[in-house]
């Protein structure tokens, strides 16, 4: 079994984690497991498009895909969504043990590989493992313990309805008979999964574990002694190591290559020409020379010593200051209109004030502390590969078309991510594995990525030029506003040269803002691609939000108003507003009617916030107060900033409040590390972080100059506020995401408010005194 | 010539290339891989070892330099796990990802050996150089104040 073979290791030390993170299933006791899927989704895909159902390969919730139990009652449950900090592996868990009645002491979790037709989507991004797998993942827990309630009621030969399972046990209730679920596994694991008429899901009231604060972490134990396997952690017996040398700029490509002194370093075995990829490149590697050596040291060294002549290609001349000036000058000429409302230009001309602002947030890079980094081998026309992917069904793919084997004689198995952020979702690494591998014959190769090739050949967020003009009327009160956004495209990944964000760029609060405004336009101009840009933890909310939310309260000051109540009074009143009316029809592959936009949502993330952090208290010279709200992922957050200028303008973050209402909450713990998570993130992106090109080069290479939020740095307190999310029959919103988008512009106005200083260009470092 | 490591109490000998960083030679030869990756250039502390109780970074010390002296990794920091951080790690839920984890823990392992009783600005001057881009920041804080105030001793 390839969970002991893994952990396995050249000095006989065992680092295979306790709950076989690396492996599936084992063969044993494991015998509700027994059985062919049923294939659940296909009904419900054909009736609906949205939600789980909208997703490539929809959803299960069939109970023996899920959850095994042995006989000695042990309750396995299978993960088949990636973790990677979010707490995914600890909530499922709760939602299946929950409905199992599972006792948590005895529920272990293992991870699926990828394997979409039989699990359901995989595709960890977006925000949304638990909105689409809550119920069904909640049908699976109730209709294994129906099978168990069955399994007993039959044993003792008396109606199912006088046996209830509660606590690992079914017990019948006039009897006072009662057997543990490993005594019954067997003959549940015989019988049909039940209807789902059969199946009742528990009252709300009766949970265990779903809404609980205490629960830890099931991953805590690994993670805290070491013995947590990462991609990067992986091993088999007799393995290589490699890294990969890559084109400077993208789209560049070895002209020649002298590998004679790279060769002679101790260790190193072999040098691999990785092709380069056609543009656009999708997912794969964007090629280069691999170093294939006994250990990762020889294979840097060895990489060091390669002398390789690039051609840079099309892209030799791509550098941020003169493309900051060029998405100026786009945002300064009409573009493609992707939303209108009334007469903005009459009304423009009109207005008693106007007020118009730039905003420019740069490239960024997702950066997880545990860089891209992939094992992969190949034998007997059969690959394996254990990667810390996002996303495996699609790095499943992808393996088999550039190895030219068979999906199905391609597995990947899941290690634990080091961070995600949306890079992992991209499987060019593991791609690269297999290449390495097939170059040596198939024998294992596991390949790293060091932190300067993640920073150099990433998938960047995208740079965007923002420009937004207002009319206020006499009152002060918008009667026009106008919003241009250029920034390249993720689409250029896809398709040749695309020059517009496509619908889900312009759905992530550009085009869906809720403002009670009556004169509209949002126009989003050219702007191409020049690396690769991919998603980034809430992608292209980062920019729009900031660009909205600092112009909202630089309107404020233009009207001499409070921030908070205009950012309020632009909301306007309660109410649900259908996406599709403001021509925002993707509404993050949400239906309309369960997920409209609730502006009523929005003021109270706002007002907590708002009272959270004291809203309104006078403040002592160089403190200050921001905030800012945002609708992402179906979710609703909002976060307001206490900052403190010292002489010099440097400045600190004494207090952030977060207000979230993301529906009613599975993991209230893991909600709270989200947004305490995000707010960290979020300073590091307003205050210190930037990746820059020179000549279609990165110019950040490594984290003393790709600056993140330190302990020191961070902000001082953080206070999470977790709106109360109704009935568990509510749609659920997401979490991992929305908390970001906020953070910056809530530090930008307060920093405003403290020294009268508007920064309208990410990040801040040192303007506050320039 | 052979080069003998102390490790987590344990001699190992080591053959090859004595510059090798002691982080490829704990993950790569002896796969101890609770020693973490992150930056290669003393930026990130995922790598953060004991050598010889005082916190190193495995990234910058050839192998040669921690010859013949006490090493002490992540899996050796406490036979059991029980440490009293892992503990306080594990009561508050202070990893998101982890990745950054064994080497916040055993940086504020080493900083607690020598200051039992240190003070936030004391937390924050010695947990600086380790970076979570998970951004666990505040509860990292809380567990190592959590031991502090309980005054457990490792
Ligand atoms: S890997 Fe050693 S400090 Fe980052
Ligand atoms: S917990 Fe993920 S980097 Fe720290």
């Amino acid at each position: 079994m390839i969970s002991r073979e893994i952990g396995r290791d050249a000095g006989g030390l065992a680092n295979v984690s306790r709950r076989g993170l690396v492996g599936g299933l084992g063969a044993g006791a494991l015998v509700l497991a027994l059985g062919l899927p049923r294939r659940s989704a296909a009904q419900g895909q054909a009736e609906k498009k949205f939600g789980a159902a909208g997703m490539p390969n929809g959803w299960r919730d069939d109970p023996r895909i899920f959850i095994a139990i042995a006989e000695d009652g042990t309750v396995t449950i299978t993960c088949h969504r990636q973790e990677m900090g979010q707490g995914v592996r600890t909530s499922i868990a709760m939602v299946i043990a929950d409905e199992l009645e599972a006792d948590w002491d005895r529920v272990r979790v293992v991870q699926a590989d990828g394997d979409e037709p039989r699990y359901g989507n995989q595709d960890t991004d977006g925000s949304r493992s638990l909105r689409h797998f809550f119920v069904p993942l909640r049908r699976a827990g109730a209709g294994a313990r129906v099978m168990l309630e069955q399994a007993a009621a039959a044993r003792w030969g008396v109606p199912v309805a006088e046996v209830r399972a509660t606590a690992h046990a079914v017990t019948h209730g006039p009897s006072g008979r009662s057997l543990g679920y490993g005594e019954l596994a067997r003959a549940a694991s015989e019988l049909p999964v039940p209807q789902p008429d059969a199946v009742r899901l528990k009252d709300p009231g009766q949970f265990r574990y779903i809404g609980r604060e205490d629960v830890g972490l099931v991953d805590n134990q690994d993670i805290t002694t070491g013995r947590a396997i990462y991609g990067i952690d992986a091993r088999i017996d007799g393995m290589y190591y490699a890294v990969v040398a890559r084109p400077p700029v993208y789209g560049g490509r070895v002209t020649s290559v002298d590998e004679a002194e790279a060769l002679k370093v101790p260790g190193v075995v072999r040098v691999v020409r990785i092709d380069p990829p056609s543009i656009p490149s999708e997912f794969q590697p964007v090629g280069g020379i691999a170093v294939i050596a006994r250990n990762t040291w020889a294979a840097m060294r060895g990489r060091e010593a390669l002398k390789i002549t690039w051609e840079d290609g099309p892209n030799a001349d791509y550098s941020s200051d003169t493309y900051r000036q060029k998405l100026q000058a786009a945002v300064r000429q009409p573009g493609k209109l992707v939303r209108s409302e009334g007469d903005l230009d009459r009304a423009m001309a009109g207005a008693a004030k106007r007020v118009e602002a730039e905003y420019y947030i740069p490239h960024l890079a997702q950066s997880p502390m545990e860089p891209p980094a992939a094992l992969v081998r190949i034998q007997g026309g059969r690959c394996e590969a254990w990667a810390c992917t996002q996303a495996p069904q699609v790095t499943r793919a992808r393996l088999a078309q550039r190895l030219g084997l068979p999906e199905e004689a391609v597995t990947v198995h899941v290690t634990l991510l080091g961070g995600g952020f949306g890079r992992k979702s991209k499987p060019d690494f593991v791609i690269e594995a297999g290449l390495c591998s097939q170059a040596m014959d198939g024998a294992p190769v596991k390949l790293t990525w060091t932190r300067e090739d993640d920073l150099s050949h990433g998938y960047y967020s995208t740079v965007s030029m923002e420009r937004l003009e207002a009319g206020l009327d006499g009152n002060g009160r918008p009667v026009a506003w106008l919003h241009r956004s250029a920034a390249p495209t993720i689409a250029a990944l896809f398709a040749p040269d695309p020059k517009h964000e496509m619908p889900i760029e312009l759905g992530m609060g550009f085009i869906n803002t809720p403002f009670a405004i009556p004169n509209i336009r949002m126009e989003n101009p050219e702007a191409a691609a020049h690396v690769r840009v991919g998603w980034y933890r809430s992608v292209s909310n980062i920019p729009h939000a900031f660009a909205i939310q600092s112009f909202v309260a630089e309107l404020a000051h233009a009207a001499g108003r409070d921030p908070k109540d205009y950012l309020l009074e632009l909301i306007g009143p309660a109410r649900t507003i259908d996406p599709t009316d403001l021509g925002d029809a993707w509404n993050h592959g949400e239906d309309p009617k369960l997920y409209p936009i609730d502006t009523g949502r929005l003021r109270r993330v706002i007002e907590t916030a708002a009272t959270g952090i004291g809203w309104g208290r006078p403040m002592p010279r160089g403190r200050g107060l921001g905030i800012a709200g945002h609708y992402s992922f179906v979710s609703y957050v909002a976060v307001a900033v206490e900052v403190e200028v010292g002489e010099g303008g440097a400045f600190s973050v004494p207090r952030v409040d977060i207000a979230v209402d993301c529906g009613p909450v599975v993991n209230p713990d893991r909600v709270r590390a989200q947004m305490e998570g995000a707010v960290v993130m979020g300073h590091g992106l307003a205050t210190s972080a930037e990746i820059s090109f020179k000549d279609g080069r990165a110019e950040q290479q490594n984290f003393d100059v790709y600056e993140l939020t330190r302990i020191a740095t961070t902000p001082r307190e953080i206070r999470v506020h977790i709106l109360p999310g109704g009935d568990y029959d509510r749609p659920l919103g997401g979490v991992g995401e929305p908390g970001l988008p906020p953070v910056a512009p809530a530090i930008a106005n307060a920093i405003f408010a403290a020294t009268g200083k508007r920064i309208r260009r990410l990040p801040i470092r040192d303007q506050i005194n320039a | 010539m052979a080069t003998t490591v102390i490790l987590n109490g344990t001699e190992h000998r080591f053959d090859g290339d004595t510059e090798m960083p002691l982080l490829w030679y704990l993950r790569d030869e002896l796969g101890l891989t609770g020693t973490k990756f992150g930056c290669g250039i003393a930026q990130c502390g995922a790598c953060t070892v004991h050598i010889d109780g005082a916190p190193a970074l495995a990234c910058q010390t050839p192998v040669a330099v921690a010859e013949g002296r006490q090493i002490t990794t992540i899996e050796g920091l406490s036979p059991t796990g029980d440490h009293p951080l892992q503990v306080a790690w594990r009561e508050l839920n202070v990893a998101q990802c982890g990745y950054c984890q064994t080497g916040q823990i055993m940086r504020a392992a080493a900083l607690l050996q020598e200051n039992p009783r240190p003070s936030d600005a004391d937390i924050d001057d010695a947990m600086n150089g380790n970076l979570c881009r998970c951004g666990t920041y505040p509860r990292i804080r809380a567990a190592i104040k959590q031991v502090v105030s309980k005054g457990s001793r490792p």
